[in-house]
This record gives C-alpha cells, structure tokens and sequence, in this order.
C-alpha cells in the first residue's frame, strides 16, 4: 500500500541550514547533509531544502550543498527557491536533486512548468502555491515568499499547474503557517478534489491531530513540516507511529 | 568493473552514490570498449520509453549491452532501465525495447492517482531469490513510474500492490531489474543493491 509521506523541510542560507521565523533571527545550525541525513534515519520520506539565499552570485556557490546531500542522503529530496529558468532545473538535477519545486518562477512564466514536465519528466516538477484567504472566502495565490498578492485564484491555479505538466503541487496556507491550530483543512479539500496528482499539505501544525485530520479529511498525500521537527517539538518517529495508530498507510 | 550507462538519461550521479555506499566501485561510462570488459552493467533511466529507447540507439552501445548479457555477465536495470529490457511499451505510441525480457509495458490505467509517486511495500513472489537475502517481506521501497511492467510473471521476483499488481523486482539469470528506485530508497534499497554485489562476485 502507498503511503503517505512525511517530509521535513530545511531551509538554506549561503550552503548552511537556518531557523528562524518569518526570515528573521535567523541562526545557522548545520550543514544540509548532516540535517539530512539525521531526517532520514529519523524516518522521513523525502525531504525539501528551501534556497533562501538572497543574491543570485551567492546562489551559485550556495548550491553546492545538493552535490553533497545527494551523497549522503539516499531518499528522495526536492530543491526550491528562486528556480526561475530551464537552466536551474537542468543544472540541480544534474547534481542530484530528484524534484525541483517551483513558485514565483512559475506565476511570472508558466511556461517554465511546461518546459521542465517535458524535458525531465512531470514527477520532478513540483508546483508549490502560496495561499491566503479572501474576503470572498476563496484563496489568493501570493508570490515572491507570500509578500506580494496576485488576482490568481489558487484552486485555477494548482489546477492549470497540473495541466501545464506539474506532477505534484504543495499549498501552503498563509493564514495558517507558524499559527500552530492545523492546517487550512478547506483549502487542502478544495485542492485535493480539483487535482488529479499528489498533494502535500504545508503550514499550520501544531500537534499530532493536525496531520492526523490533514490525511484522513483532507486526503493529502503527504504532510510538509518545518519548525516543528526543527524545534525537537515532535520527532518525525513519534509522528509516524502515532498516524500509523491510527490507521494510516506509513511507512515505519 | 561495474559500469553505470551513460546514454543522456538518468540521476547517474545517485546510482553510483547508493553503490559506493554498499562498498561497490562504478564508473559512469558510454565506451564501447569499457563495456565490453565490464563484470556488470547498470542501466539506469528517467522519463518516456520512446526517448530513452532512441538515445540509447543513438549511443551505438545496443550491440554491447546484447554482446555483454549473451556472455552470461549481469545486468542491473533500474525503474525505466528495466522497462527498456522488455520487449515494447505503448508510451506515446508503440515502441521497441530491447528484447530481453519477454512482456510489454503498459500504462497504468488505473483509479488510484498516476504517476505512482511514493513509498509502496514489496510481496515477495519468490522468497528465496539472493537479490531478498537481507529485505524483509513488507519492507517498503520508492516508486515513481506512470508505466508497468505485463509479463507472463515467471521472472518476477518481488512485487506492489497499488490498485493492481506492479512487478517491481525481476530477475531472469543473468539479468536483474528494479521498478523502483534502489538508490533513493533509503536502507532497504541499499540492501538490494549489497546484495546485487554479492551475486555478481
């Protein structure tokens, strides 16, 4: 049976992994094959490192460190930040990366998804959708790390990223990123209906429940998490265990 | 000497990583004259059948890989690698494989979400093949394929279940093949691929 994954996701500042909140107080604390390598013998499925480094000159040197993960690490893992061209998706796959995430890059150029679905496949083109809530009560697709807003409905949105070639779309919800009271469960349902492809599920949990409920009302394929295995709140052990208590496909 | 074929396709880079780690020396390699002398052979690939099946021709090392495998020596396909070792596939339109393998490839038409993208649990159809010396049935392995393989089922070794039975390990003498992705996946991968190492000795 497949399971539903569980993936952490670290980000990379300069070649090094940061925490911090809100891109702020950010305080190095190792290298991404180390952190690696430490998720993947906790039990993690995938994982996903976040470029966040500023400047295009020092992104260069900064991803070096995909060589060095894909040595050590031998599970899946995604790259995303700032992927703006066919170029940066033929050059981090060569160094080992399996899937290459895609956000901003792709809301300026959609034809950037269809271009890399073509080239290298639709399962390494992940569609990554940024999502605040509306007056209206539907969602808008926000861009350049959630700072800018666009009139883009963000169910059309993840919908037509699939039809252009992305293989899997993570929505992150604006509202509820780092609030720790659970997932935007209405948005993951309204994603996962109009979708065809794998759904991953990022930003808001808190506690256990929180997966719990994102898998079994939502019907998300995989569960993404940052501060929360970061701060040693939860380990990824503990949370396989607890949802595979509960009736849930993982794999332990 | 094992080589990883390097026809244009693939994460070759992943492959040699998962075997070093299992203490297994490989060379990435597209030289007739190193595969010729090659103990084993590795034939890796991503993407659609029909591509992968003209780079490979393009390359010119069909009639090594054939040379090689008619001489009794291994040959280890991996995910599209062991697709290419059947005799077709229908992905976009009908194409020709290399024929060692007797079976077609077939789109997964099927209810569940394709492609098949994740962690999936192996059932062993022959449990006392060397390539499961140190897997345990139910150990779970990564998959990321839209295609599979329809055979008669003989050389099948190990297979999934995802709405319908997947093969994902198959072995036929000297040619050894995996759907999934040994190197991506984790521990048990490895373990394959260790013991791949031992058979070839």
């Amino acid at each position: 049976m497949l399971t539903k994954r569980i993936i952490p996701c670290l980000d990379v500042l300069n070649g090094r992994v940061v925490k911090g909140k809100q891109f702020a107080n950010l305080q190095d604390v190792s290298d991404p094959a180390s952190m690696g390598k430490f998720y993947s013998q906790e039990g993690a499925d995938e994982l996903v490192f976040y470029d966040i480094t500023a400047s295009s000159e020092e992104r260069l040197i900064s991803l070096e460190f995909v060589t060095q993960v894909a040595k050590e690490v031998h599970i899946p893992f995604c790259v995303g930040g700032g992927v703006n061209t066919i170029e940066d998706f033929t050059r981090i796959l060569r160094i080992g990366a399996d899937k290459i995430s895609v956000n901003s890059g792709a809301v300026k150029n959609p034809e950037l998804i269809t271009q890399a679905s073509r080239k290298f496949g639709s399962q390494c083109v992940v569609l990554s959708i940024d999502a605040l809530r509306n007056e209206a009560g539907s969602w808008n697709v926000y861009i350049n790390g959630g700072r800018v807003k666009t009139n883009i409905d963000a169910i059309e949105w993840a919908k037509r990223g699939v039809l252009l070639g992305a293989g899997e779309i993570v929505i992150n919800s604006i509202d509820a990123d780092g609030m720790k009271q659970g997932y935007d469960i209405e948005l993951l349902k309204a994603i996962t209906e109009a979708v065809n492809v794998p759904v991953i599920a990022s930003g808001g949990a808190g506690t256990l429940e929180h997966f719990e409920e994102a898998i079994l009302k939502a019907n998300v394929d995989g569960i993404l998490a940052a501060s929360i295995f970061h701060y040693k709140e939860l380990s990824i052990r503990t949370l396989k265990q607890y949802l595979s208590q509960k009736g849930i496909a993982i794999r332990q | 000497m094992n080589i990883i074929i390097d026809y244009g396709v693939g994460n070759l880079d992943s492959v040699q990583n998962g075997f070093k780690f299992v203490g297994m020396d490989t060379l990435i390699s597209s030289d007739p004259a190193l595969i010729s002398i090659a103990t084993s052979l590795i034939l890796p690939g991503v993407g659609a059948f029909g591509d992968a099946m003209d780079a490979l021709k393009k390359s010119g090392l069909i009639p090594f890989i054939l040379e090689h495998v008619s001489k009794g020596k291994y040959l280890f396909g991996i995910c599209l690698g062991m697709q290419l070792l059947y005799e077709s596939s229908d992905e976009y339109g009908l194409n020709q494989g290399l024929g060692l393998l007797k079976g077609t490839c077939r789109y997964l038409d099927i209810s569940f979400k394709v492609p098949h993208m994740g962690w999936n649990s192996l059932t062993f159809n022959q449990p006392s093949n060397p390539l499961l010396k140190y897997i345990n049935e139910r150990d779970y392995v990564y998959f990321v394929h839209s295609y599979y393989v329809k055979s008669s089922g003989q050389e099948i070794v190990a297979s999934t279940q995802y709405e319908i039975n997947i093969p994902a390990i198959v072995m036929q003498k000297n040619i050894v093949a995996t759907q999934f992705h040994p190197e991506k996946s984790g521990t048990v991968g490895l373990k394959i691929l260790k013991a791949y190492g031992e058979l070839i000795q």
